[in-house]
């Protein structure tokens, strides 16, 4: 029996095979899928902001994608999985509401998006599948079975990443 | 930054904030009578910090779709306006307007939905001017349409540089004759260097 585990917002989890991860309604956040092939071992964080750096109140580490990607890999090398194996897949990072003049506060999306594609390139995990931006929101669904990532949208349909 | 949102349950902040939203929510339903020109009655708003995941349980879980209507503040301080309704609260809304013969999304509905929510918010921020000797206005109106979730990540975002909670100012609005029961949620979101702008008008030193 596979079970479902939930991952809500600024929170991450990591299970082994045969369990899937989901978290859903993603707005501008973004989910971080990471997944080892050969281990079946599969992470997933719901960040909310680019880095924790800039903030005082940073004590949850799932909350930002510099330290969730860190705590994130950490946590699946505990369970076996080797980081050199890993392969990312990345949704979320909308834009919910869209005025002609654009301040910073409002590209919080793109930048979330941006901000985990750098990280995760510094740390050398290859991105396999993006599906980041748009004004619509999300819910993802990640196997452990296949690294299958399955995203469905309010009007939009459902797709596989 | 000398502000700790997270401390003010035991503060006279949080109570100040709670103030202006019952003037502000009072006075949005005023507007709202006059505009449909019908009894409106309100409960006393409910003023209260939530953690991120809570917060999308009230409207029905993170993937019930519902409407929020967006707006900036400019002026003396700067931030945003959000208010939040699920669907059956957005149709009863508008039906109280202008009865519809659909129960959908559509164009009509929409810019109803905008204007309503511009008059609330309009309200809503002219009261919290009044209160504060502040010159502030909204922008005009952005909308959509999506699950709780997204929709509610973007207070959610703005509260989560300061917090792990998210300040919500909830209303009920009840049409007398009726009984159509609207049931919106606001949130006042000030940009992180408006918050002493906003509480030191109001006399609080942080």
């Amino acid at each position: 029996m596979s079970t479902m585990v939930k991952v809500g917002m600024a929170d991450l989890k990591v299970v082994s095979h045969p369990d899937a991860l989901t978290t859903l309604g993603l707005g501008s956040c973004v989910g971080i899928c990471l997944y080892d092939a050969t281990t079946k071992v599969t992470g997933m964080a719901h960040i909310m902001l680019p880095s924790s750096k800039a903030i005082r109140k940073n004590e949850n580490v799932a909350k930002f994608a510099d330290t969730a990607i860190v705590e994130l890999i950490d946590q699946m090398e505990k369970l076996g999985a080797r980081k050199s194996r890993f392969v990312a897949k990345i949704a979320g990072g909308a834009q919910m509401f869209s005025f002609t003049s654009q301040n910073d506060s409002m590209k919080i999306g793109e930048r979330n998006a941006e901000a985990v594609r750098e990280i995760l390139k510094n740390m050398g995990i290859p991105i396999k599948a993006d599906d980041t931006g748009g004004n619509f929101g999300r819910t993802i669904e990640f196997y452990s079975e296949n690294g299958k990532l399955i995203i469905k949208t309010a009007g939009k349909g459902i797709k596989e990443i | 930054m000398g502000f700790e949102f997270d401390n003010m349950n035991n503060t006279i902040i949080l109570d100040v904030l709670r103030e202006i939203g019952n003037i502000g929510a009072g006075n949005a339903a005023t507007s709202l009578a006059k505009m449909i020109d019908k009894k409106i009655d309100m409960k006393v708003p409910v003023v209260k910090l939530l953690d991120f995941d809570q917060v999308p349980e009230l409207l029905g879980g993170p993937e019930n779709v519902v409407c929020g209507i967006f707006f900036k503040i400019e002026g003396d301080m700067t931030g945003s306006i959000m208010f939040v309704l699920d669907q059956k609260s957005a149709f009863n809304l508008v039906d109280l307007l202008m009865p519809r013969e659909n129960a959908d999304f559509d164009e009509f509905t929409v810019s109803a939905l905008k204007e309503i929510g511009n008059i609330l918010a309009g309200s809503y921020i002219s009261s919290l001017s009044g209160l504060t000797n502040l010159k502030i206005k909204i922008s005009i109106p952005a909308l959509s349409i999506d699950m709780a979730g997204a929709i509610l990540s973007v207070p959610a975002i703005h509260f989560g540089q300061l917090s792990d909670n998210v300040m919500i100012i909830q209303n009920e609005f009840i049409e007398v004759l009726e009984a159509k029961s609207v049931d919106g949620y606001f949130f006042l979101i000030p940009d992180l260097d408006s918050y002493e702008i906003l509480l030191g008008s109001l006399g609080v030193t942080l």
